[in-house]
């Protein structure tokens, strides 16, 4: 089982590798569309420290439902989809060692950008490790929640879209708790309600969402 | 011999539209059915029914005497299935797709055995291409060594012989010839004629 798991993931990886450009679409899409940011507001260092936590993290949430419509179509139209369902390995751990393989490939990078962009945002140190932290935990539940409208729109003609609409509601609770957390840093009130939370919601998804998926992948397929 | 894989009463509907009811067989080690029925009859619907990706609107599949999707996994070790993609990524090389289709169902398949496969089936030349750079027949033979070396018992085969050459088309015939006399079973769909030397599969023709 395990190794089934590990396979998923490791087969996910050597392909992004194999395709760079696809790959650092997502990035170079976070960092550009965070350091807009500054640009348009302008060099006020108060205000830009209150919006630097949430502008991270609403760009690494659109960052990563760019990459999540491709999770499942690329398997979907060669094929391989197909023999990775009829495998005797249970459905749920192919949809978890997808979505295990789309955040090492997209939220990891994540994490270790973060930190220069939020410089960008005038972040005392303190800050920039709670939001780094706070990305750690948060950036699986995008991936695992994304890989549940990422199942539910495979097939479809402009399902690109719709993943956005289906998946963005979701995503608010680690949103919230995630930048609120190093909001929390910012104005001395302490991050650890916020994390806590958000690690609640990491559990959570784990628990749940492969199995959703996997049900959702069912019904697409079919 | 007692049946090892039927079908009966097999009802399929896509949307509104009934595709084929009634259907079923009778499968034992040893013997293949030919599915025959022209185009969007439903052969295709019918094999995914039969390797458990889609459900019949009514009706079982059966897999010794037991329903599909009671016994999933022991099912899904023993059967292999060839659609019409390929299932093969185009940016691995036939090798790494087959060691890693492999390791997805649960099986190791060691380099050498998976380059006798890749050999056997004529693609000696492109071990370590990019299946990217291949031709459609040459996928389609890499997806033919795959089930090659799935080691199953029951084939299911939607239109084996697209896209392969004079050579090739004899090469499969071969291949599931020799599956069948050992022992296997093969259910399978094609447009063109088939010829397994001192075989008569069983025929079954879908269509309202």
């Amino acid at each position: 089982m395990l190794r089934f798991l590990f396979t998923v993931v490791r087969r996910d990886v050597l392909l992004a590798a194999r395709r760079r450009g696809d790959w650092l679409t997502a990035q170079f899409f976070f960092v550009i569309v965070v350091s807009m940011f500054p640009l348009g507001i302008g060099p006020e260092p108060g205000m830009l420290r209150t919006i630097g936590p949430g502008v991270v993290w609403v760009a690494a949430l659109l960052a990563s439902l760019l990459s999540l419509d491709r999770l499942f179509a690329d398997d979907y139209r060669d094929g391989s989809l197909e023999q990775a369902m009829l495998s005797p390995c249970p459905m749920a751990l192919l949809t978890l060692g997808k979505a295990i393989a789309h955040w090492v490939i997209n939220g990891i990078p994540l994490l270790l950008i973060a930190p220069l962009l939020g410089i960008q945002f005038n972040l005392p140190a303190a800050a920039l490790w709670i939001l780094v932290l706070s990305l750690a935990i948060g950036t699986p539940i995008l991936s695992l929640l994304g890989s549940i409208g990422a199942a539910l729109t495979l097939g479809l003609r402009g399902g690109g879209a719709l993943v956005t609409l289906l998946i963005m509601p979701l995503y608010v609770p680690a949103l919230i708790f995630g930048a609120g957390a190093v909001e929390g840093v910012l104005s001395g009130s302490g991050s650890e309600a916020h994390l806590s939370l958000l690690g609640a919601f990491l559990v959570l998804s784990l628990l749940l969402a492969p199995w959703v998926s996997a049900m959702a992948l069912k019904v697409s397929v079919e | 011999m007692p049946s090892m894989f039927s079908a009966n009463e097999l009802v399929c509907e896509r949307g509104e539209r009934l595709l084929f009811s009634n259907l079923g067989f009778d499968l034992s080690g040893g013997e293949a059915l030919l599915v025959g029925g022209g185009n969007g009859r439903g052969k295709t619907s019918l094999l995914r029914i039969l390797c458990g990706l889609s459900a019949p609107a009514a009706g079982t599949v059966r897999w010794r005497g037991e329903a599909i999707g009671r016994t999933r996994e022991r099912y899904a070790r023993e059967m292999a299935y060839l659609g019409h993609a390929n299932g093969i990524k185009d940016d691995l090389s036939p090798m790494e797709n087959l060691r890693i289709a492999a390791a997805l169902n649960g099986r190791a398949l060691d380099v050498a055995a998976a380059t006798a496969a890749l050999e056997r089936i004529g693609l000696s030349r492109c071990l370590d291409l990019p299946a990217r750079v291949l031709s459609f027949g040459q996928r389609r033979r890499v997806a033919l060594a795959g089930l090659m070396t799935a080691g199953a018992l029951l084939w299911i085969l939607d239109e084996p012989l697209t896209g392969l050459d004079v050579e090739g088309v004899a090469l499969v015939e071969r291949m599931i010839r020799d599956h069948v006399v050992a022992g296997g079973l093969a259910v399978m769909t094609t447009h063109q004629p088939m010829t397994l030397d001192g075989l008569t599969p069983q025929t079954l023709s879908v269509g309202t």
